[in-house]
């Protein structure tokens, strides 16, 4: 029996954990990326991970724009839950807005009042007796360069270059160097998804395809802030699924440099 | 790679070295900034629209407009006894302030510090004047460490990301410009607005 106060009380720290401090992924492929640089953009990346220092030292957010806090929650099917999953979320995400602090992101679309921080939440029914979470605060400057699109069936070959060519139109926009994660298949909205939960995996585990996708990106030059160098992404993770025969989605979800994520299990 | 550490109280302080930076070079800022994004951006163009007196009206309004460099940034911050405290404020991206280029174009030597890069339409107004440094986007708990006091805030009821703070910072950086007054640019590209 999972209670509700321990899936609100490990949300919070969960938050605070993604807001200050990077995965192990993203840190090695950053120093990795400071290695291969030189000139100013080898000092961009050096300020970045100065900057996650100091952030994972003080306990304080890594970037100001602490996001829109994205809450995936996978379900066991034999976990026993008696509370409102939507509701519990809102409510951590409202305490974290205190304690870690987060700066309040959320607006009416239309009349733009501030709402605070009110979370997306995506739940999916698993195997198992657990709650497995994952929070990716997801800030707006790698949302608005983000694409879909309904291709066609014949677009196969195509694809890459899609990509390629969301990354090179958003420049310096997002926070190079990124994270790409592309969705293919699925249907409209299924494809949006999928390409965001890519996001989610260790970064450094690429197949054939995803680092053809990524030599062909940092071969654009944007660099660390669009300001030129050898590194644009850090990683091009793609999740693929069965679409219909007429369609081909595809979306492009891309995260910044700090690609802030943290999991843990509840029950 | 130049590295430049400008004092000053004033952007007239260092109008002259503004004018002599390159793109590529690196810079470190003590003094005053102020913060302003969309919402502020879009009030200022409000309050100018039909009238002749735009620098007088600046100065009504926020007179560090036309005084300090402008900080495309949302600071995150946390009220305590002592008053306001920065927490994280990194740069936003500037692109979305292209719109609200006019506003350059009444501040005498502007520097813009920001992240992604600006329009054509900004360069124009940069050139012979101004500049357009780069502080890296997302390093808001580096950004605060520069930051020693928020001396004034105006706005507050746009609220906390998108209120006007002026800022007294030492050492901040590093900022590599971006975009020169002599029409140099180190982005590749134009930065259209989104």
């Amino acid at each position: 029996m999972v209670s509700r106060n321990e899936f609100v009380e490990t949300l919070v720290s969960l938050i605070k954990k993604a807001e200050t401090e990077l995965g192990d992924d993203v840190i090695q492929l950053l120093r990795e990326a400071e290695r291969r640089e030189d000139g100013h953009a080898k000092m961009i990346i050096q300020s970045l991970l100065r900057n996650a220092e100091i952030a994972k030292e003080k306990r304080v957010p890594l970037c100001q724009d602490t996001g829109i806090p994205v809450i995936f929650v996978d379900i066991g099917r034999d976990a026993e839950l008696n509370f409102d999953i939507y509701d519990a979320s809102r409510e951590a995400v409202k305490i974290a807005t205190e304690v870690v602090p987060l700066r309040p992101n959320s607006v009416h679309p239309l009349t733009r009042e501030n709402a605070g921080n009110i979370p997306v939440v995506h739940c999916r029914i698993v195997e198992g007796d657990e709650l497995r979470l994952a929070v990716m605060p997801k800030g707006a400057g790698s949302e608005n360069v983000s694409k879909q699109m309904m291709l066609l069936p014949g677009d196969s070959d195509r694809i890459k270059d899609f990509v390629v060519q969301v990354v090179k139109e958003a420049g310096g926009k997002p926070c190079p160097p990124v994270f790409v994660g592309v969705g293919i298949g699925g249907t409209f909205d299924e494809s949006a998804l999928i390409a965001k939960r890519a996001l989610l995996r260790d970064a450094r585990k690429m197949n054939e395809f995803e680092l053809e996708i990524l030599r062909e990106i940092n071969s654009l030059g944007i660099g660390p802030m669009g300001l030129g160098g050898k590194t644009t992404a850090l990683s091009v993770l793609v999740e693929v699924e069965c679409c219909h025969t007429a369609s081909l989605p595809l979306a492009v979800n891309i995260q910044c440099w700090a690609n802030r994520k943290a999991f843990a299990v509840v029950g | 790679m130049r590295v430049f550490r400008l004092e000053f109280e004033k952007l007239d302080d260092i109008s002259d070295t503004v004018r002599e930076l390159e793109a590529g070079d690196v810079v470190y800022l003590t003094g005053r900034i102020v913060t302003a994004r969309d919402r502020a951006h879009m009030r200022i163009v409000e309050a100018l629209k039909n009238s002749q007196e735009k620098d007088q009206i600046l100065k009504d309004l926020i007179p560090e407009i036309l005084s300090c460099p402008i900080y495309h940034c949302g600071p995150l911050v946390k009220k305590d006894e002592e008053g306001l405290k920065v927490i994280s404020a990194g740069p936003t991206t500037s692109a979305r302030m292209n719109r609200y280029a006019e506003i350059l174009q009444i501040i005498p030597n502007p520097v813009i510090i920001g992240k992604g890069g600006m329009s054509e339409e900004v360069m124009k107004y940069l050139s012979g004047r101004g500049a357009y440094l780069a502080f890296p986007g997302g390093a808001g708990a580096l950004a605060a460490e520069k930051i020693e006091k928020v001396e004034k805030v105006y706005w507050e009821d746009l609220g906390m990301a998108e209120a006007v703070y002026v800022l007294r910072v030492r050492d901040f950086g590093p900022c590599v410009v971006g975009m020169d007054s002599k029409g140099r640019s180190l982005y590749n590209f134009s930065v259209g607005a989104q």
